[in-house]
């Protein structure tokens, strides 16, 4: 059977290489210092995503991801890689959304687009590393969630077989689709681009991309539907203006404070078992170990 | 993450060369495939940026992947048992990423399967590689066997085998031989042709690099009764077929990754690629030029990550309270590994970009018969990609082993450790100034071209693009080097005795050599001021190695070859 599979993926700073410059003197990101990516286990969503679109020819993979304009960025890299189509969604009203809110507007978005099998994302995201969006798109949708995925073993009587990697062993689930799936660091890596959906692809574009571009290029693109990366707002996918943006997040931002870890004390032990035995009755007891 | 294409920008630079406008022009026949195929651009700057895109895969996948993995491949290294030869596991991991990301069979038509690029855009990619992994550039690099097959199989044999390559199979050149190495003419492998037509193969090949590959291209005997060149044709063997077993591979100083096979073939099915006995006169002297240049892209790469592992070294290194590049003795042997670094570069896209030049013109003489400019232009760039190949592969993979050299001894004792991936970079250098035609037989090439002037027509027409503000001293020197290499030139054939020629061609195509390479710099400073200190250095080089040269060129009677061993 073929699948329609929405990857859900996010585009992050990059959290990875931070410099000194990293955070501004007001304890905010200095975007301009990180590099944005492709959220790195939204990539190993996506790679779950390209395996079954080659075991069930037919199948389509859709990127869908909400951020500013330019995450038109990580739909095109999407494709590059093999992804069939992407959504970005859009709007000033979704700016400065928490979990609560991003998961409605994904939600929302994702209901728009219906016909879906699978949605797939990844575990979390780097900058935020909550692990919360996933799961509450699934509660949203009223859909079966599998998290901590590894690998999609199989698709079988409209069920999806999971292998799960959790703290201290392997799990494999089974679920009714459609549900939603997130997928962990420890899974596949994701396939390169390649060179000639790169060079196909390359002037994919969103419609506010396309507002930049010359005359040419776009004409280009609206005659070709594949090259055309669609761009919604909160109105397109009849979000409530209550549960979007600022407004529709319980979360708010205090403070900001850098923590550094120091070591306030020490402790000398005497080279025996009995003191090494308290010290780790102690560790244990305070939760530092165990 | 790191990116071997975007961090360095060089590589733009020598991609942006004007004469890229007709190569690309010429080799999308003006853009006409656009209509075709919808990855084939529509303009030269669509082009570009294609090749640069593609490029950016390459640099990603190389300093990801690739990178990461050296130091496993070089550790595991490949194997044999059972008669077949296996890659490290992490060798395995490469080749798949370079089959997904569409890698192989870059060079080739796009009806093929290929990515159609210009031979310049290929090499950069073959130097890429080769920076993440001097051994796995082999195996990767082996697709442009398939540009012999292009260019001298059948249209049912290209339909057959390269869509093959493009997805990905690997290709072998089977020529060398336990008693034909240097001389190729000794091959004995024996091509027999049965009632039916068909021809088997028997015997034994040696130092086979990816000898259990899926595709090879084989060097054998089909006339009976012959002894030399002329009795020798190319046969395509299929690996689908069987025939073809190997029986050991060699454990080898370095690139370990990288399978060298003793193969025995018992009457292994073949097909015969072209006309019979044109197999090393024509098709292996045709293969071996591409896998010269191939190994001059190697080099480049060892060079780079050899300057790239010393600088970052020299950087981070603290002794008496200062990093070690602050120290004269220290950041000259950079500046110097860095010179010949850009010096070889230069030189192998000059090369690659004559080689383009009469390669198109090639193949739409194929298709067309060309107009009597086209054939003179594609004559003079013919030439021209003759008389640079082999200095490009010579002086470039002897530089590339300086610099892997220097590298070590900018790390010291920890560079004698296996703790740093110099001791790798170092024994993988070795090997590019031997395989392919050892220096001494570039030079063998080249010095021809030394007497009958192509090298001194290309350093004249360099001459006359003229130099101004700081370049025009180093110019105004380099003429003076030219002279000093004329002078050379006269004083070594004016008795018109072979062996002192035979003795002095290393001198003069060093001197040849040189002094193009610092016009291709003074021309990279034109367009870059970035390139002016290592023009500065590279010429300050080439006047030391010239005043050398005619030096002991003066000096020389031709008596004194005896003391040599030269009677």
């Amino acid at each position: 059977m073929s699948l329609n599979i929405i990857v859900l993926a996010k585009q992050v700073p990059d959290t990875r290489n931070v410099g000194k410059d990293a955070m501004k003197e007001d304890g905010t990101i200095n975007r301009a210092a990180l590099p944005a990516i492709f959220n790195p286990e939204d990539l190993n969503a996506l790679e779950q995503a390209l395996r079954l679109k080659d075991g069930h020819p037919g199948s389509t993979v859709t990127l869908l991801t909400m951020g500013l304009p330019r995450a038109a960025e990580i739909v095109r890299e999407a494709i590059y890689r093999g992804a069939d189509c992407g959504i970005v969604l859009t709007d000033r009203a979704l700016g400065g959304a928490d979990t609560l809110a991003t998961s409605y507007s994904l939600a929302q978005a994702v209901k728009k687009h219906g016909n879906y099998d699978l949605i797939l994302g990844g575990r979390q995201a780097i900058d935020g590393d909550t692990a919360q969006v996933g799961p509450q798109i699934a509660e949203k949708l009223g859909l079966p969630q599998v998290t901590y995925a590894e690998e999609i073993l199989e698709i079988k009587d409209g069920k999806v077989i999971v292998k799960r990697r959790l703290e201290h062993g392997v799990e494999t689930v089974c679920a009714p689709m459609p549900c939603v799936v997130t997928v962990n660091g420890s899974a596949a890596e994701c396939r390169p681009r390649n060179a000639k959906r790169v060079m196909k692809f390359k002037r994919a574009a969103s419609p506010s991309e396309l507002a930049k571009l010359p005359e040419n290029v776009v004409s280009m693109v609206n005659a070709n539907p594949e090259l055309q990366i669609a761009e919604w707002g909160a109105a397109f996918v009849e979000a409530d203006p209550e549960q979007i943006g600022l407004a529709g997040s319980p979360t708010k931002v205090k403070t900001v404070e850098n923590v550094v870890f120091t070591a306030k004390e020490s402790l000398c032990l005497e080279n025996n078992d009995e003191q090494i035995e308290n010290l780790i009755k102690d560790l244990i007891a305070n939760h530092t170990i165990g | 993450m790191a990116n071997f294409y975007t961090d360095n920008h060089d590589l733009k630079h020598h991609l942006h060369h004007p004469l890229m406008q007709k190569i690309v022009a010429l080799k999308e026949r003006n853009f006409t495939e656009a209509e075709k195929y919808d990855f084939a651009p529509t303009d030269y700057a669509d082009a570009m940026d294609n090749y640069e895109k593609v490029l950016e895969v390459v640099g990603e996948i190389c300093g990801t992947t690739i990178a990461e993995n050296a130091e496993d491949v070089d550790h595991q290294g490949a194997s044999c048992s059972n008669g077949r030869a296996y890659y490290a596991d992490k060798t395995v991991d490469n080749l798949d990423v370079c089959r997904k990301a569409g890698l192989m069979g870059m060079a080739m038509p796009r009806r093929f399967g290929g990515l159609n690029f210009p031979i310049t855009p290929y090499i950069m990619a073959a130097e890429i590689v080769s920076r993440a992994d001097t051994g796995f550039e082999n195996l990767w690099g082996l697709q442009d066997c398939a540009e012999t097959l292009y260019e001298f199989g059948s249209e049912e044999q290209r339909a057959k085998y390269i869509p093959r390559v493009c997805e990905g199979e690997t290709m072998s050149m089977d020529l060398t031989e336990p008693d034909a190495g240097s001389d190729l003419q000794s091959v004995m492998l024996k091509a027999t042709q049965k009632e039916d037509g068909t021809w088997v193969l028997n015997g034994v090949k040696r130092f086979i690099t990816n000898g259990d590959s899926d595709i090879h291209l084989v060097l054998a005997r089909s006339e009976e009764g012959t002894k030399d060149g002329r009795g020798l044709s190319m046969f395509i063997y299929d690996k689908r077929n069987g025939g073809v077993t190997v029986r050991r591979i060699e454990n080898k100083m370095g690139i370990k990754g990288s399978p060298t096979c003793e193969l025995v073939y018992k009457n292994a099915p073949a097909e015969l690629c072209g006309s019979r006995r044109m197999g090393l006169i024509k098709y292996v002297m045709a293969l071996m030029n591409g896998a010269r240049l191939g190994i001059a892209a190697q080099s480049v790469g060892v060079s780079e990550i050899a300057y790239r592992e010393a600088k970052q070294y020299a950087e981070e290194r603290r002794q008496f309270g200062k990093a070690i590049i602050e120290f004269p003795a220290v950041s000259e042997i950079l500046s110097v590994m860095k010179a010949k670094l850009d010096a070889s570069r230069a030189l192998l896209y000059e090369t690659s970009r004559f080689v383009d030049m009469y390669k198109i013109y090639e193949d739409i003489a194929r298709e067309r018969k060309l107009t009597e400019d086209e054939r003179a232009e594609m004559k003079h760039y013919s030439r021209l990609a003759d008389a640079l190949t082999p200095l490009a592969k010579g002086l470039g993979s002897e530089y590339c082993n300086q610099n892997a050299y220097d590298c070590i001894q900018i790390h010291g004792g920890s560079g004698f450790m296996k703790d740093y991936a110099c001791e790798r970079i170092y024994r993988d250098a070795r090997i590019t100034s031997i395989y392919e035609g050892t220096t001494q037989l570039q030079v063998v090439a080249a010095i021809r071209h030394v007497t009958t002037g192509t090298y001194t027509k290309l350093i004249e027409s360099y001459q006359a693009d003229g130099f101004g503000g700081n370049l025009a001293p180093m110019a105004e020197m380099l003429k003076a080097q030219t002279a000093l290499y004329e002078e050379a030139i006269a004083k070594v054939t004016e008795n018109g005795n072979q062996k002192l020629l035979d003795f002095m061609a290393r001198r003069l195509v060093e001197m040849a050599g040189s002094i193009i390479m610092s016009y291709l710099l003074l021309q990279s400073a034109k367009v870059d001021e970035g390139f002016e200190k290592t023009a500065t250095v590279y010429t300050k080089m080439t006047q030391a190695l010239c005043a050398d040269h005619i030096d002991f060129i003066r000096n020389f009677k031709d008596e004194d070859l005896a003391a040599y061993g030269i009677e």
